[in-house]
């Protein structure tokens, strides 16, 4: 609740900032300037996005059937070493990532993408493995006890129960996502990092900025979606934000 | 029926083998109640899950009306037995409505029939469909959770129900409620029912039979009426109480005890016909009926010895009246109240069809111990 609360101040305080930015944009002409590069931004926004959903979409595909396959009992003895291996991962930091994307696989989107997967693999995998591993064992041993085979008991107690802390990892994965993707652009990706990191080359502020505020909305704008997402799919009985 | 042939449960673990449960033997005739009783860990919980094989057997057979289940399919076994497990195991993800048509779901029924069931099942809890139907477990109180956790089970008509501890997590005037109801569902579904339970006082108002356990081990196996009069050991008198004899008192109906010729007078009799009645039965008193042979008072000897007239004209008010179908604790309680040694008892309408007394309920419990102890 205190969450909640604390997130709508956030947001408000968020919005007040954009509209003063705004207007301080508008008045001492920046917004001008960086309208100027407005093709650019466009062209770039589609770029990072395609980066960003191609990347964020494969670890998404791949890491919840992991998840799933690390949560089964029968490999309940190897799934912890996995899950460590995975989280020695997670230590490596992504422009360590993105190099050693690009030395085994060269430059281009292809390296950029593969990398961008990687470092977001990582919290879906984690989240959709504890969290069907944090469904009470219990209800499992009523579904089975009903009757439920094993496939039933996945995808109408497990994944219906679990699926909350599932997005919460898909959003925190494509948190970094996007937020990464400028980086994408030293291995020869194609994404906003191109105006930012030409523009801190070139000594050219308002250039950066039409490649940073961007990126910011778009990080924004996928976040926003994401909780959408979960509040719509999350059963109301299991769903924090449907609670009163 | 469910029969239960030697089963034996032994787990492998670090410290080495534990055998919950050692050959355990029983047999639950169709329509009864029986209830495993026995202190934590005694292996009650471990019985009912190899009978729908959560937990397999060691070794043994489960026999269900006749059929050997270990020749049957784990999954079609477990949709004909209702089953509820010890801990709330409503599915939160689910409404109430999904949660109760889990099995007939699984069974393949049309939507229209399991939607019919969910709330003919809610009506006889009384909870209403239309309220109910739509919510989450999470918005409902505790007590409405556990009906809607029980009818669940009865949701596809299972003839085999097993039950772990259902009211185990509820608050005791809550519990008693939900008991009476479970029980007059019982009364009309005519299940065949294992439950669990370590409230002997449970144990003795559900069972037909109570199976006590130890450590693994079935002690006795009998109706509660016989485990309270004739413990087989030392373990099973302790574990129902050095108060067993009272507890039995629960078990049996006034209808039962009463003597079913009672003697009464009527208003336009006159006392020394009373007396007279009074004296021939050796009675210090005698109930007063009008003319539904209801029991509106009592005559003592005493007035009818020192007065003159009718007994409609001389009658005080009655003691306590007891129902053909209190059980003797309710009626015990009544003459300890009233601070009488009898009471008439009445039928459903209210007429007069005997008289109970406390030598009466000593003697019955008396009796068992005389003809079998
Ligand atoms: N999976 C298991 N592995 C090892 N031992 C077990 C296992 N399950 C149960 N036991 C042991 O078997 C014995 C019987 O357990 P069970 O759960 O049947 O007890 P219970 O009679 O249901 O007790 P309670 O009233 O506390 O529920 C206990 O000693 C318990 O420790
Ligand atoms: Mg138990």
């Amino acid at each position: 609740m205190l969450f909640n609360q604390a997130r709508r101040y956030l947001y408000f305080g968020l919005l007040l900032l954009v509209f003063i930015t705004g207007v301080w944009a508008e008045r001492s002409g920046v917004l001008a300037e960086l309208l100027e590069y407005d093709e650019d931004i466009r062209y770039l926004v589609v770029a990072h996005l395609k980066l960003t959903l191609i990347s964020g979409g494969l670890a998404v595909l791949i890491g919840i059937p992991l998840g799933i396959v690390l949560s089964r009992p029968s490999l309940a003895r190897h799934a912890e070493t996995a899950m460590q291996l995975l989280n020695i991962g997670t230590t490596v930091p992504t422009l360590a990532l993105l190099a050693l994307a690009m030395s085994v696989l060269g430059i281009g989107n292809g390296p950029a993408i593969f990398g961008l997967l990687v470092a977001t693999l990582l919290p879906i995998v984690r989240n959709t493995y504890t969290g069907l591993l944090a469904v009470p064992a219990h209800l499992k041993e009523a579904a089975s006890g009903m009757g439920m085979l094993p496939r039933q008991l996945l995808w109408q107690v497990e994944l219906p129960n679990a699926l909350y802390v599932i997005l919460a990892g898909v959003r925190t994965a494509l948190a970094i996502n996007v937020g990464t993707a400028p980086l994408a652009f030293l291995i020869g990706g194609t994404s906003l990092g191109e105006l930012i990191f030409t523009g801190i080359a070139v000594d050219e502020p308002i250039m950066m900025l039409a490649g940073a505020v961007p990126t910011a909305l778009l990080a924004i704008t996928i976040d926003f979606s994401l909780g959408l997402l979960a509040f719509v799919l999350v059963s109301k009985g299991v769903n924090p934000l449907r609670q009163r | 029926m469910i029969k239960l042939d030697n089963l034996t449960k032994i787990f492998d673990t670090s410290e080495g083998p534990v055998t919950a449960a050692d050959h355990i033997s029983m047999e639950v005739p169709s329509g009864e109640i029986c209830v495993l009783l026995g202190p934590s860990g005694c292996g009650k919980t471990t019985t009912l899950k190899m009978i729908n094989r959560i937990i397999p057997a060691t070794s043994g057979t489960v026999f269900i009306n006749g059929e050997d289940t270990s020749a049957m399919d784990t999954v079609d076994l477990r949709r004909s037995i209702g089953y509820v497990i010890q801990q709330i195991g409503l599915f939160p993800n689910m409404t109430i409505e999904e949660n109760i048509s889990v099995v007939p779901r699984l069974l393949g029924w049309q939507p229209e029939r399991y939607k019919a069931r969910a709330s003919e099942l809610l009506d006889m809890v009384a909870l209403d469909p239309s309220t109910f139907l739509k919510r989450y477990p999470n918005e409902l109180s505790g007590g409405q959770q556990q009906r809607i956790w029980v009818i669940r089970a009865l949701a596809a008509d299972p003839p085999v129900m097993l039950m772990d501890e259902p009211f185990g997590a509820i608050d005791p005037i809550n519990r008693e409620v939900i008991q009476d109801e479970f029980l007059k569902m019982q009364a009309e579904l005519n299940k065949t029912i294992l439950f669990v339970s370590h409230d002997i006082d449970e144990a003795v108002k559900m069972a037909d039979k109570i199976a006590i356990f130890r450590a693994g081990k079935l002690e006795q196996y009998a109706s509660p009426d016989t485990i309270l009069a004739h413990p087989a050991n030392e373990f099973v008198a302790g574990f129902v109480g050095s108060d067993r004899t009272l507890k039995r008192l629960q078990l049996v109906r006034a209808g039962q005890v009463m003597g079913a010729r009672p003697t009464f007078v009527q208003p336009q009799q006159s006392l020394s016909e009373a007396l007279v009645i009074m004296e021939r039965n050796e009675h210090r008193s005698i109930t007063l009926v009008n003319s539904q042979h209801e029991p509106i008072g009592i005559i003592s000897r005493d007035v009818a010895w020192n007065h003159q007239g009718l007994c409609g004209e001389h009658y005080e008010g009655l003691h306590g009246i007891a129902q053909q179908h209190d059980d003797l604790r309710t009626v015990v309680a009544q003459m300890f109240t009233a601070d009488s040694s009898w009471l008439p008892v009445v039928d459903d309408q209210g007429r007069l069809v005997g008289d109970i007394t406390q030598r009466g309920i000593t003697h019955h419990l008396g009796a068992t111990y005389r003809t079998q102890g």
